[in-house]
């Protein structure tokens, strides 16, 4: 067949960009049709679909678990603001060079050793138990409050080192460009380096926040009555695990769009910086 | 009396001495071109001028006072005198307005709105106007670095600092910037240019200083020093430069 310019060839490249599209979906159909067909008629699936996947039980879980992923979502909500606050403030201590910050310096860097290198399990427990058990006076006793606070300090160590990264990865040139304009050291900061470095993290930014999505679950150990910790009370009365099940997709419907955004902004990035880079 | 006056200045990085003793000192609206070979100090010499580098050794003068001393207060040294890099080192956050007026407005308190007038016509002076809201990214390289040239133009310095400032750029964009500093000259601006252009040099220098291992070698006005060189190491220098074909032989 002689191709001929014009309609036909369009035609062709329109089946060319079509093609590749149909064979992954076929795939895909393929291969999850195959497992579910396996799984399916698999001897034991009757019961782990009682035990995990009861319709009946789910709807009867839902509204408890539902309002306990709410908690979820206030505590993770103003964690990540306390967080973003709190590290970007290590991380300007940490930026600061000269004599007189060299406590400013010390205190970032041994906060961020000390709280990267222990496990968030860990710190909640200690602050949500230890803390209340004390009986301070004047300070809140509730376990919710004391193992929020165990989480933002962990993550605050890890925000630090992104928003350093984010700050040494703008040009030496920068700097130097504001000191030879008099800016001194925190305008430099302030005007010149922060706005771009700002930019550069959001994408591992975004990661931390899918993370503490999760890690907020570390809370219902103390008893919080978070998503799992309703789930786990529905599964102690009823010994099904459905609830779980449902806290899961809760947690799936949360964090999958946050880790496609994550994706979407590196891409941007990255083509702005080959863009730059040409 | 001199505009600029450096006396013994001495620098070390580490062990390693990058600037021996130098003495140089420059008049008022004179332009003094630095050359010589990649690492002989010329950078860290000019960026002592204003105090971006510190030294160990020797003083640096602006207009009699010692650039250290307490009357320029913080910011009064890095309005007098402005400092041009090879890389531009614009910001690109911000616009090309708001870099130049940022020193104005944050560092020596001016009302903003004069400071963007004036900005402003800083700009249409240099024939930049029409790119006042645009972004760094958005220019060529020779119209960046014209930027860059009118941010450190803005705090309406004395004396001007130029380190390579058309070593990054493509060869048909060198002439747009080289001409700038022609106008300055021409406008009475005292400069110490750093280039490796040196029929640049040669055009516009009032005098040509030849650093070799932190040490002036050999100064003299630019017909001297390019055609009948003294000094042994000017003399190789010059002949390397004629040879990679940057400066047209000149007996
Ligand atoms: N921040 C620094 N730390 C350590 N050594 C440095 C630093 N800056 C410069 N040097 C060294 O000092 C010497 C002089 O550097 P300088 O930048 O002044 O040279 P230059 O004449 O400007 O060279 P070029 O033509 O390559 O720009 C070089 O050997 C360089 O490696
Ligand atoms: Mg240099």
């Amino acid at each position: 067949m002689t191709r001929r310019p014009g309609k036909g060839r369009r035609q062709i490249a329109l089946k060319d960009r079509l093609a590749p599209v149909l064979i992954s979906l076929a795939s895909v159909v393929l291969v999850f049709g195959a497992v579910a067909w396996f799984v399916g008629t698999a001897e034991q699936w009757p019961r782990i679909q009682r035990q995990f996947f009861s319709i009946d039980a789910m709807i009867e879980a839902a509204p408890g678990v539902a309002r306990g992923f709410l908690v979820s979502l206030q505590i993770w909500l103003i964690s990540l603001v306390c967080i973003g606050i709190w590290a970007l403030v290590l991380a300007i201590f940490r930026a600061m060079s000269g004599p007189w910050f060299a406590p400013l310096r010390v205190f970032a860097i041994v906060y961020v050793d000390l709280f990267r290198g222990l496990p968030a399990l860990l710190l909640v427990l200690l602050f949500g138990f230890g803390i209340p058990a004390l009986n301070l006076p004047g300070l809140p006793k509730e376990g919710l409050f004391w193992g929020g606070v165990a989480l933002i300090l962990s993550y605050s160590a890890y925000a630090t080192e992104v928003y350093r990264s984010g700050i040494e990865a703008v040009h030496e040139g920068q700097g130097m460009a504001a000191k030879a304009l008099g800016l001194t050291q925190w305008q430099t900061l302030r005007y010149a380096i922060l706005p771009q470095a700002l930019r550069n993290v959001v994408p591992a930014m975004l990661n931390l926040v899918v993370a503490l999505q999760k890690d907020v679950a570390l809370l219902s150990v103390l008893g919080v009555r978070d998503a799992v910790r309703e789930a786990q009370i529905y599964t102690a009365r009823t010994f099904n695990y459905s609830s779980l099940v449902v806290a899961a997709i809760l947690f799936l419907l949360a964090t999958i769009p946050l880790a496609r955004l994550t994706d979407h902004l590196a891409r941007r990035d990255r083509q702005r910086r080959l863009q730059g880079a040409k | 009396m001199n505009r600029i006056e450096i006396e013994q200045l001495t620098k070390f990085y580490g062990e390693r001495q990058v600037l021996d003793a130098v003495d140089l000192s420059i008049a008022p609206h004179e332009v003094v071109c630095l050359i010589g070979a990649s690492g002989s100090g010329k950078s860290t010499l000019l960026r002592c001028i204003n105090g971006l580098t510190e030294f160990d050794e020797g003083t640096v003068r602006l207009d009699g006072v010692d650039i250290y001393d307490e009357s320029f207060g913080r910011t009064g040294l890095y309005k007098r005198i402005g400092i041009v890099f090879q890389a531009y080192n614009l910001f690109p956050h911000m616009s090309v307005l708001e870099n130049i007026t940022l020193a104005p407005i944050r560092v020596h308190g001016r009302d903003r709105r004069e400071a963007e007038a004036a900005g402003l016509k800083l700009l249409e002076l240099f024939g930049l106007g029409q790119y006042a809201r645009a972004y760094p990214e958005q220019l060529s390289g020779g119209q960046q670095q014209r930027v860059a040239i009118v941010r450190s133009l803005a705090t309406e310095p004395d004396v001007l600092l130029l380190d390579e400032v058309t070593a990054a750029l493509d060869p048909e964009l060198i002439g747009e910037v080289l001409k700038i500093i022609r106008d300055l000259k021409t406008s009475g601006m005292t400069m110490v240019i750093v280039t490796h252009e040196m029929g640049f040099a040669r055009d516009v220098a009032d005098r040509v200083c030849f650093l070799d291992g932190g040490r002036i070698v050999e100064q003299g006005n630019p017909h001297q020093l390019f055609s009948k060189p003294e000094n042994p190491r000017t003399q190789k220098f010059l002949e390397r430069i004629i040879a990679a074909g940057r400066l047209e032989a000149t007996v």
